[in-house]
C-alpha cells in the first residue's frame, strides 16, 4: 500500500535540492537556472531515481551536486559523451547533461554536434554567459570580437559562435533559447525540451556578475527588453516592442522590421517550429544590439522535429538481431562452427 | 602419379606477396585446414600500414607466416621452411629468413624486368646464383590461373585476383591436405555469386591437380596431428578471442557489454567481431573519437553495465583523462591497448610493448589503474575475462593490455565450457538502508548504485571526495587518505589472483626469464630447449603487472640473475627494478617484429656465460 501511495503522491520542488551548500558567486544567474529546474522537475512526469544529471567542468557544471536524483560531475567537454554512453545503455532514463559555452562549445565542441546528429533523447541545458569564470575571466567562444578579457587585453580577434545556428547545422531536432532573468519563460521552454523526444537544445543567457556582468543587460532589462527581444510563440506572428507596435517581415528571404502601423498583423511572419527553413533564418538574429538596424534577438523554442532517437535505432537491431538468431548462446560462439576433438 | 609422403614435425611458412594479392585470406585458409587436421599451430600476419601501397615494391609487401606440427608449437618459427614469393619484392623482402636449403616458391610473372626494377635487384635473383644452395619451384602463376579460366567469360583483372588460390592449392597438394574447408569457405564468401565461387574453386584446383601432374616434387610432405591435451579445439585469432571473452565476462557477472570505441589499428577487429553478436544484448557504439569512445563507457558503467574501450597507444594518450575520471569515481570498467609501434603515430601495423609505462603510470595525480597482459592469441580470452573480473568485483578501470602479433595471429584453443568459467560477481548496492556512495568492505571495494534504484540516488564526481559519503573535500587529511586508500585498494587485488610460480624449469637455477605479453612463445621454446641441453634456466610469465602477484619477490631471489625480454627499451625492467631493487638486465627488440627463438636462446646463453 505505502509503495501505490509513494508513487501518486507527487513530488515537490524541495524534493530535488539536496543537503549540500551551493557554492556560486552570489547574485550568479545560475541560481535561477537551479530553482527552475528544481520547480518544473516534479510536473515532468520522472521518478527521482530515474533522473541523471551529468556536468562537465566549469561553474555551470557544479549543477548536479545539487540536484537530488542521480548525477555525476566529470571532466571537461566530455558530459556529452558521458551522457551518450549512459543515454544508449539506458534508455529508459530522463538524462541532463548541464553545460557552459566553454564545456560545450570549445572543449567539447565534437561530442556536442555528435549528440545532435544521433539526436539521442537527452536534454542539454547550456548555461551561456560569454565568460570562462571558473578560471577567472578569459574569453569564450561566445564572447564577441573586441572583448576584453585578461587573456585579450587589446580585445579578442575571434569571431564567436552562434550556438543555436551550429547546432541546427548539426541537425538539431529541438533548440530554444532563454535567459536566467525570466523564470516564467525559462519554466516553459524547460517544460517544453523535455517533453521532446530527441535531443532538446535549451540555451540559457546566465549572466556572469563578476566576470561579465551585463552581457544580456539589454535583453534581460526591463527599460530595453521589450524593445531588443522576440519572444516566439508558436503559430502567432512575430511582434515586438513596447508598445507590441512592431513586428518581423518576409521581404522574399529577407526578415525586416517592420511597424504594424505600416504592415498588417496578417501579414507578418507566422511562427512555425516545424519549419526548418525559418528556423534557420531565426538562428542568424544574431546582430550587435549596438548597431543601427540590428533585428531583435529571439527567445523561445526556435525549431522542433520528429525523428528517430538512436538510443531506439541500437535497440531494435538487437531485437531483430535476436529475432534472427536467437538469443545468444555463450558455449555455440565459444566453440565456433570449426572444431576438432583431441581423443 | 603416386609421390612418397615424407614425415615433417614441424614446417614454417611464409606467404609474401603485394598486399592486394590476398595473402592474408590465403595464409589464414591454409592455417585453419591444417588446425581442423588438428596440427598445432601459431601464426603472425605481417602487413604495411597502406591498404594499398604501390604495387610490387618492398614497401607494399603483406607476408602472412605459420608454423605447423605434430609437435607442440609456440611461436610462428623463427626461419622458414618454405617461403611463397608472389613477387620480386616479396622475395626480397623475406628471403633472409628462409632456412639455408629451404624451399621457395615464387610466381616467375611476379619476376618481370619492372618487378626485379621496383624491387630494386639489379639481376634476377632467380638467375644468378642467389639461389644456388635453395630448393626453388618456379611457377608463372599467372598464366596458369589465366589458363583454369581461359573460358569464364572473366576479365583478366578479375581472374588474376584468384592468383592466390592456385597458390593455396598447389601447398594443398604439397602438404597432402584436402580442399573441402576451403571450397566452404569459398561458397560462404562468394554467396549469390555463383560466376566467383565456380571460377575460385576452380582454380584451387588447378594448383593442386598442378602440383599432382607436375613432376615437381619427388615427395609429398606429411605433417601429422599434434598430441595436444585431450578435449575439443577451435582456432581462434587474438582479437577474436579478446572479444569471445568480453562477451563471456558479460553473460557470467549479469551485465550487459556496452562497448565504445573508435577506430584504430590494430584493434578495430574486435569491434567489428562484438558488433556481430548483438543477440547477445551487445551494443557497441562507435564513437567520434577516442575520448568520446572512453567517456561513453563511463556513462554507460554508472548506468550498470559492463563498459569496454579499447584503442592502441595513441588512443589511449587520448583517453588518459578520462581513466583518471573513472579511477576516482571507481566505476567498473575494461580499457583495452592492443599495442603497437609507437611513439605517436609509430609503426601502425607492426608489434611492440611499449606501452607499458604508459598504462602504469600514464595519468594525472595518483591514479593507479590494475594491469592485465594476454600473453597469446587465445589467451587473449582467459586475460579479458579476467580483467572484467576485477574490474566488475573490486570496482575500478582495468587495463587490459594485448599487441599486434597476438592480435593478429592465430593458435589452436581448447576452448573452456561457460559452466566452467568463474563466477562474476558485481559489488550491488543493497536496496534498503542508507546509501554512503564510497563506503568500503574488507578488500576496499565500494557498493555500486545505479539510476533506477530508488533511495540511493547520489552524485559522484572528479572532484577529491571525502572518504564514506563521496562529497567534495578539500580536506588535506582526507586527500591524503583517499590517495592512499585507493592505491591500497588496487593493491589489494594481488591477493584474488594467483601468486606468482614458475612457467616451466627448475624452482631454483642460475637464471630466470621474466616476461609479459607476446614473448610468451618464445622464452617458452628457448627455455625449454635449453633446459634439455641441461641448463639451469627458468620461465615466468607475468599476466598481472599492477599490482604484480604475490610472492615474486620470493620467486626472484630464488635465481641468481633475472634477465627480462621485452619488445621494448626495458619498460618492464624499470618497474621490476623499482620494486624489488633486483639488478635484473633487460633484452630488448625495438624493431616491430617479435623475437625469434634463437635471439632468445642466445641472450640466456650469454647472461649464464658471465654468471
Amino acid at each position: 500500500m505505502s509503495e501505490v501511495k509513494e508513487i501518486t503522491e507527487k513530488l515537490k520542488p524541495k524534493d530535488f535540492s539536496t543537503d549540500q551548500d551551493v557554492r556560486w558567486c552570489p547574485g550568479c544567474g545560475d541560481y535561477s537556472i537551479l530553482k527552475q529546474v528544481q520547480s518544473v522537475m516534479p510536473d515532468l512526469g520522472h521518478k527521482k531515481e530515474d533522473i541523471v544529471f551529468i556536468s562537465g567542468i566549469g561553474c555551470s557544471s557544479r549543477f548536479p551536486y545539487y540536484m537530488e536524483t542521480y548525477g555525476m560531475h566529470s571532466i571537461h567537454g566530455r558530459a556529452t559523451a558521458i551522457a551518450s554512453g549512459l543515454k544508449i545503455s539506458r534508455p529508459e532514463l530522463s538524462v541532463w547533461i548541464v553545460t557552459g559555452d566553454g564545456d560545450a562549445l570549445s572543449i567539447g565542441g565534437n561530442h556536442l554536434i555528435h549528440l545532435i546528429r544521433r539526436n539521442l533523447d537527452v536534454n542539454i541545458l547550456l548555461f551561456n554567459n560569454e565568460i570562462y569564470g571558473l578560471t577567472k575571466g578569459q574569453y569564450s567562444p561566445t564572447s564577441p570580437e573586441g572583448k576584453i578579457t585578461k587573456s585579450t587585453p587589446m580585445g579578442s580577434v575571434d569571431h564567436p559562435f552562434n550556438p543555436l545556428k551550429l547546432c541546427l547545422g548539426a541537425d538539431s531536432t529541438f533548440i530554444a533559447r532563454t535567459m536566467d532573468r525570466d523564470p516564467k519563460h525559462q519554466r516553459e521552454v524547460l517544460h517544453k525540451g523535455s517533453q521532446h523526444v530527441g535531443t532538446s537544445m535549451i540555451e540559457i543567457y546566465q549572466n556572469c556578475n563578476v566576470f561579465n556582468d551585463g552581457a544580456f543587460e539589454v535583453f534581460t532589462d526591463k527599460s530595453t527588453k521589450a524593445e531588443e527581444t522576440l519572444f516566439l510563440e508558436q503559430d502567432e506572428p512575430l511582434i515586438f516592442g513596447k508598445e507590441a507596435d512592431k513586428g518581423i517581415w518576409l521581404d522574399g528571404s529577407q526578415p525586416k522590421v517592420v511597424s504594424l502601423a505600416d504592415v498588417s498583423k496578417n501579414d507578418l511572419w507566422v511562427h512555425n517550429e516545424n519549419d526548418k527553413f525559418k528556423a534557420q533564418l531565426l538562428t542568424t538574429f544574431f546582430d550587435n544590439p549596438a548597431e543601427p538596424e540590428h533585428l531583435p534577438r529571439p527567445f523561445g523554442v526556435f525549431y522542433s522535429e520528429d525523428r528517430y532517437r538512436y538510443e531506439d535505432a541500437v535497440e531494435d537491431q538487437i531485437k531483430e538481431a535476436i529475432d534472427k538468431k536467437g538469443k545468444g548462446n555463450l558455449d555455440e560462439i565459444l566453440s565456433g562452427k570449426n572444431v576438432w576433438t583431441v581423443d | 602419379m603416386a609421390k612418397e609422403l615424407e614425415e615433417k614435425k614441424e614446417v614454417t611458412i611464409v606467404f609474401a606477396g603485394d598486399s592486394g594479392d590476398g595473402i592474408q585470406l590465403t595464409g589464414t585458409q591454409f592455417t585453419n585446414t591444417n588446425a581442423l587436421f588438428g596440427n598445432d599451430i601459431s601464426t603472425f600476419p605481417n602487413y604495411p600500414a597502406e591498404i594499398r601501397a604501390p604495387q610490387g615494391t618492398v614497401a607494399g609487401v603483406s607476408g602472412f607466416q605459420l608454423q605447423f606440427g605434430s609437435i607442440e608449437i609456440s611461436t610462428p618459427g623463427d626461419t622458414c621452411d618454405v617461403l611463397v614469393a608472389m613477387n620480386a619484392a616479396a622475395f626480397k623482402v623475406n628471403f633472409a629468413s628462409l632456412k639455408k636449403h629451404g624451399t621457395v616458391i615464387v610466381n616467375t610473372d611476379g619476376f618481370s624486368a619492372r618487378n626485379l626494377k621496383l624491387a630494386g635487384y639489379e639481376s634476377n635473383p632467380l638467375e644468378d646464383h642467389t639461389l644456388d644452395d635453395y630448393r626453388t619451384i618456379q611457377i608463372d602463376v599467372t598464366k596458369m590461373t589465366r589458363s583454369a579460366l581461359v573460358d569464364s567469360g572473366m576479365g583478366k583483372k578479375e581472374i588474376d585476383r584468384s592468383r592466390n588460390m592456385f597458390v593455396l592449392g598447389f601447398l594443398y597438394y604439397m602438404y597432402n591436405r584436402n580442399l573441402k574447408g576451403t571450397e566452404e569457405f569459398i561458397k560462404q564468401k562468394f554467396a549469390g555469386k555463383p560466376e566467383l565461387i565456380d571460377a575460385n574453386i576452380r582454380v584451387l584446383k588447378a594448383g593442386y591437380n598442378f602440383g599432382d601432374t607436375s613432376e615437381i616434387f619427388t615427395s609429398r610432405y606429411n605433417v601429422k596431428a599434434a598430441q595436444l591435451k585431450k578435449g575439443k579445439y577451435r582456432n581462434i585469432m587474438g582479437n577474436q578471442a579478446t572479444a569471445l571473452g568480453l562477451i563471456a565476462a558479460s553473460q557470467k557477472s549479469g551485465l550487459d557489454l556496452f562497448y565504445g570505441s573508435y577506430p584504430i589499428t590494430p584493434a578495430s577487429d574486435i569491434l567489428h567481431e562484438l558488433a556481430r553478436h548483438k543477440n547477445f544484448g551487445v551494443k557497441t557504439f562507435q564513437a567520434e573519437d577516442e575520448i568520446a569512445a572512453v567517456c561513453s563507457v563511463i556513462g554507460a558503467s554508472f548506468g550498470g553495465k559492463l563498459g569496454v574501450t579499447a584503442s592502441s597507444g595513441p588512443g589511449i594518450a587520448l583517453k588518459g583523462e578520462a581513466l583518471g575520471l573513472g579511477m576516482i569515481l571507481e566505476l567498473p570498467m575494461v580499457v583495452i591497448n592492443v599495442q603497437r609501434g609507437g611513439p605517436s603515430t609509430g609503426l601502425p601495423t607492426k608489434t611492440e610493448q611499449a606501452d607499458l609505462l604508459q598504462a602504469a603510470y600514464g595519468r594525472n595525480g595518483e591514479a593507479p589503474i590494475p594491469i592485465v597482459a594476454a600473453k597469446s592469441p587465445s589467451d587473449c580470452f582467459d586475460a579479458a575475462y579476467e580483467a572484467c573480473k576485477i574490474a566488475i568485483e573490486h570496482m575500478t578501470p582495468v587495463l587490459f593490455l594485448s599487441d599486434g602479433y597476438i592480435a593478429n595471429g592465430s593458435e589452436p584453443w581448447k576452448f573452456p565450457q561457460s559452466n566452467k568459467l568463474k563466477e562474476i560477481k558485481p559489488k550491488a548496492a543493497k536496496k534498503e538502508g542508507d546509501y554512503l556512495p564510497y563506503k568500503r568492505d574488507e578488500n576496499l571495494v565500494r557498493d555500486w548504485a545505479i539510476p533506477g534504484q530508488k533511495g540511493l540516488e547520489h552524485r559522484i564526481g572528479g572532484l577529491e571526495k571525502e572518504a564514506e559519503t563521496g562529497n567534495v573535500s578539500y580536506d588535506p587529511q582526507n586527500h591524503e587518505e583517499m590517495v592512499r586508500v585507493r592505491a591500497e585498494k588496487v593493491a589489494k587485488i594481488s591477493n584474488s589472483v594467483p601468486d606468482a610460480s614458475i612457467d616451466f624449469g627448475p624452482e631454483k637455477g642460475d637464471l630466470l626469464v621474466l616476461g609479459w605479453g607476446s614473448t610468451f612463445g618464445v622464452i617458452k621454446t628457448a627455455v625449454k630447449d635449453l633446459n634439455e641441453e641441461g641448463l639451469a634456466v627458468s620461465h615466468l610469465h607475468l599476466r598481472n603487472l599492477l599490482p604484480f602477484p604475490n610472492k615474486l619477490a620470493e620467486v626472484l631471489q630464488n635465481f641468481k640473475k633475472v634477465i627480462i625480454p621485452e619488445m621494448n627499451n626495458g619498460q618492464l625492467l624499470s618497474m621490476i627494478r623499482d620494486e624489488f631493487l633486483i639488478d635484473a638486465k633487460g633484452i630488448n627488440k625495438i624493431q616491430g617484429v617479435p623475437f625469434s627463438t634463437q635471439e632468445i636462446k642466445a641472450a640466456i646463453k650469454e647472461n649464464i656465460a658471465t654468471l
